[in-house]
């Protein structure tokens, strides 16, 4: 392997990570204020996409009006599903809202299916985005170098409305402590909406920079991304913002390298997500920026 | 007195209802009564059953939240299908790469294979359940279906022992059993429904165990069952195998009954299918999951006609086309998650007392009558 | 040296000191009791006992047995059942249900010839059942065998809980305030019940406990925590003069 290939690589890992981190942002901090894994969360990211088809194919949009409608679409489709699917079994076990959210997922995923048919569809170009640019004798697209920057801004900015507005405030009070924060008089509901608007919105940005990386759509391509990325929000510390987004990065190296360094395994790169999962469940359960939480008897 | 009285009453619709079943099976298992249509859908309903009640002995019953069922229907069925087919054919189905040369000289018989196949199921169970069942419900949700994936995944890369992607088939049906002095020949029916009874009928004697007991103080709250000197992550890994034992005897089934296998089949989506099953017939409810599964299995196949375009008087009604089917299936999990969380039964079983009492409260104009016919 | 000896017990969560170098030793037979104001570290101290925690110092020793750091069902197994503050019972199922699970844990038969039902698991089944309800009966919840745990008024539950301890055949019984949320009355004929399975079980018991009549009336011995320490021990009357535990109560009282 040559040095540049390598360096296309690492640009390629970087790259992908930064998308699963954007994707795992919205989970960690579902699960950080809900205790519930948001199965949908992977189907949302999905509908962005065909969102962003719409828009720019259907009604000939420009891109940047297309952006902003398919982030406050998908926003809607997220706060929908929450009031819909989630709010009603506040007070249900656990297992019947995990139950639900993948019912959303599932009916998502076949909604997708019946209205655009599983066969994948081209992802409207972004000429911004997909143009290629050099650096050297590596050639990298420029969706490869605007991600990894997309994503660490809309971190601080997800670490600033956290920790310095009000309602990051509410929002980190129901995370440590739901039914303390919920006599303290916060608004749950809101809070919860809040939660489903960032999560949401950011799953819209990373589908429109997935769809420029990989030119494709289908009903399905919100599965395995879904699953990966709750995963690295495992990995970097469940509830955690920041680890978050190291867990996507290191997942995102992980697959690249094994693909670009081993590829004979090429096949197995969607089981490396699920060993990593195991191993850091069995080693450091609370993941590497998680606290520990111990059971109260 | 009258309890007595009534028990052997109800001893003898147990008995009525069994003869009922038998005749049904006969006539048409031997094509007197309905077609091969019919005769496959409930096969499959009979299968979906074996997994969906050892889904909820994990689920319902002991309250672990396991979505791996896919993937040990994967083991059960490839080990069927690797073993059963005719060793002269394997080198026409290992086309592209050939099977390992040791594996292509072994045939085994349907009966003792898929036994095999239940037992490699329970024994990756066990080596899954190891680290996976130390972790809180819903990690464990993500972990079993993310194992359920890596088995799929797996199966697709070993290419000389599983095809890979392009998978196994001609796998022979299910051997009927003969009995030459008799001149009686019982179908795959036969063996597909009685494995499905007998797997019910295991299941249930387990639930209704001391062990069955020890999984539902699990289910109820694991830190006083542990307080009672249970060990929860024995019961949950016994448990967790058990039903990974079952899924794998209904995947081998599965197998032998479509006659090929392939990755594809086994995506983690058909585990849903099962969760569907469960939860109309009630978490912790072994005859509700038995009655769910036929409706949902056969629903599934009737329902087909969702998917295909519709003509009304001349005018095509647009909504219907591929898909309709499953997003009508997908909301009706929702339906039922969010308005009917007890399903059908709850926890509770079937019994003849539950079904005179419905009935008595659907009726109440008969009651008389209705006592005096029993 | 008694059935149940703490020595040097150290608990630390964090940078916080639930627990500090508590030394008890409980006489076999005996009805003793931890008090102490909120967050004194009792519950801490019963589940350092019980293995839900792991003491950061010390050692457990049960029967002159080291037992720290094992797992909660393995010290059951060897004879030290609990109850809990909030009512732990499994809600869904049987009165009856509840006491047979608590006798899983001295089962012969395994899983398989359990599920087929080999003679000697029916045999295994039916003792168990008879001595459920021989518990039941002597305990009078025999009449409410077939009700489900959750639909029991509140001290039917704490009493159910105490059953369903006893019948895990412990030796020792640890007792986290078993009159929690209950009347005088109430009080008075728990006082009189715990009396009563203590001579008719043999048992040894150790309690926590809010209630002070209660504590001074049934207890040979009492040990005060405060803020994780040990303050004082002794018998109702040398606690109750105690200037340290007088300080302690005190204090809280002005909070409460």
């Amino acid at each position: 392997m040559t040095f540049e290939i390598f360096l296309q690589q690492l640009a390629n890992g970087i790259s992908v990570g930064s998308l699963y981190a954007l994707i795992a942002i919205g989970y960690t901090m579902v699960y950080g204020i809900l205790r519930l894994i948001n199965f949908a969360h992977g189907d949302i990211f999905m509908m962005a996409a065909y969102f962003m088809i719409f828009s720019m194919v259907n009604f000939s949009l420009p891109w940047y009006v297309s952006t902003v409608i398919v982030i406050a679409a998908t926003i809607l489709l997220g706060v929908v599903i929450e009031k819909v699917a989630y709010k009603p079994l506040r007070d249900a076990s656990r297992m019947s809202i995990m139950i639900s959210a993948i019912g959303v997922s599932f009916l998502l995923q076949n909604l997708a299916t019946y209205l655009f048919t599983g066969v994948p569809k081209g992802f409207p170009d972004i000429p911004f985005l997909t143009k290629a640019i050099s650096f050297g004798n590596v050639s990298l697209s420029m969706v490869t170098v605007v991600t990894p920057i997309i994503t660490i801004i809309l971190l601080f900015v997800v670490l600033f409305i956290t920790n310095k507005t009000k309602i990051g405030m509410a929002m980190r009070a129901v995370s440590k402590d739901f039914e303390t924060a919920k006599l303290m008089g916060i608004n749950i509901n809101n809070v919860i909406s809040s939660t489903f608007v960032i999560g949401s919105g950011l799953a819209a940005i990373g589908a429109i920079l997935w769809g420029s990386k990989y030119a494709a759509v289908m009903p399905v391509m919100g599965v395995m991304p879904g699953l990966k990325c709750f995963i690295a929000a495992v990995l970097g510390g469940i509830g955690n913002t920041t680890g978050a987004v190291i867990g996507g990065f290191i997942l995102g190296m992980a697959e690249i390298m094994l693909v670009s360094f081993i590829p004979p395994l090429t096949g197995y790169r969607d089981a490396i997500a699920f060993v990593i999962l195991i191993i850091v469940l069995l080693i450091k359960p609370t993941g590497l920026l998680g606290e520990k939480v111990t059971d109260k008897v | 007195m009258i309890t007595n009285k009534k028990n052997t009453l109800f001893r003898k619709l147990n008995i009525l209802t069994v003869i009922i079943a038998i005749i049904l099976l006969y006539l048409i298992d031997s094509d007197i009564v309905g077609n091969q249509y019919i005769k496959r859908i409930l096969n499959l309903c009979a299968i979906y059953t074996i997994v969906s009640v050892s889904m909820n002995l994990v689920n319902g019953f002991t309250g672990l939240f396991s979505l791996g069922q896919a993937g040990f229907m994967a083991i059960g069925a490839y080990t069927v299908a690797i073993f059963t087919v005719p060793v002269e054919l394997r080198e026409s189905i290992f086309y592209v790469v050939p099977q390992n040369p040791v594996l292509s000289q072994i045939q085994i018989p349907f009966f003792p294979a898929l036994l095999i196949g239940g037992l490699l199921a329970a024994l990756v169970a066990i080596l899954i359940g190891m680290p996976v069942l130390r972790l809180k419900s819903d990690y464990l949700a993500i972990a079993t279906l993310g194992f359920s994936e890596i088995i799929r995944i797996i199966f697709t890369n070993i290419k000389t022992i599983t095809n890979g992607a392009l998978g196994i088939n001609r796998i022979p049906a299910i051997p009927s059993l003969e009995l030459d002095n008799f001149n009686i020949s019982f179908g795959p029916m036969w063996s597909i429904f009685g494995i499905a009874a007998l797997s019910v009928l295991l299941i249930s004697l387990l639930v209704n165990s001391s062990y069955g007991r020890a999984f539902k103080a699990i289910r109820e709250d694991d830190i006083a069952a542990q307080a009672m000197g249970i060990s929860p992550f024995k019961h949950k890994v016994m448990s967790f195998a058990i039903g990974a034992f079952f899924a794998g005897i209904g995947g081998g089934l599965l197998a032998s009954l479509l006659g090929t296998v392939d990755p594809k089949q086994f995506y983690f989506t058909m585990t849903y299918n099962f969760l569907l099953i469960i939860v109309l017939g009630g978490m912790g409810s072994i005859s509700g999951t038995v009655i769910a599964s036929f409706i949902v299995t056969a629903g599934l196949e009737l329902l087909r006609f969702f998917d295909e375009p519709l003509t009304l008087f001349g005018v095509n009604i647009p909504i219907f086309r591929a898909g309709l089917r499953m997003v009508i299936y997908s909301i009706l999990l929702m339906v039922l998650v969010l308005f009917f969380r007890n399903g059908l039964l709850g926890q509770k079983e079937l019994s003849w007392n539950a079904i005179i009492g419905w009935f008595k409260n659907k009726m109440p104009s008969h009651k008389k009558s209705e006592g005096g016919a029993l | 040296m008694g059935i149940l000896k703490l020595s040097g017990i150290t608990m630390k969560f964090g940078g916080v000191v639930a627990v500090n170098n508590l030394n008890i030793d409980v006489e076999k037979g005996n009805i003793e009791a931890l008090i102490g104001p909120n967050g004194a570290g009792k519950t801490t101290a019963f589940n350092t006992i019980t293995g839900v925690y792991t003491p950061t110092e010390g050692s457990v020793y049960f029967n002159d047995e080291e037992i720290t750091g094992i797992a909660p069902d393995k010290i059951t197994k060897k004879g030290i059942a609990r109850t809990f503050q909030n009512i732990r019972l499994f809600k869904n199922l049987s009165v009856l249900d509840n006491i047979l699970i608590a006798n899983h844990l001295h089962i012969k038969s395994n899983f398989l010839s359990s599920t087929l039902r080999m003679p000697w698991s029916r045999a295994e089944e039916k003792y168990m059942k008879k001595k459920s309800e021989m518990l039941l009966e002597k305990l009078g919840l025999l009449s409410i065998n077939n009700e489900k745990a959750h639909s029991l008024p509140y001290g039917e539950q704490r009493k159910l809980e105490i059953a369903r301890a006893l019948a895990t055949d412990a030796k020792l019984l640890l007792l986290d305030e078993p009159a929690a949320g209950m009347n005088p009355n109430e009080t008075e004929k728990l006082a009189e019940f715990i009396r009563t399975i203590r001579d008719e079980f043999n048992l040894t018991i150790l309690m926590i406990e809010h209630h002070m009549d209660l504590v001074m009336e049934i207890s040979e011995k009492i040990y005060v925590l405060d803020f994780g320490h040990l303050i004082a021990e002794g018998t109702a009357e040398q606690v109750k003069n105690d200037p340290k535990v007088i300080e302690a109560y005190l204090g809280v009282e002005e909070d409460a």
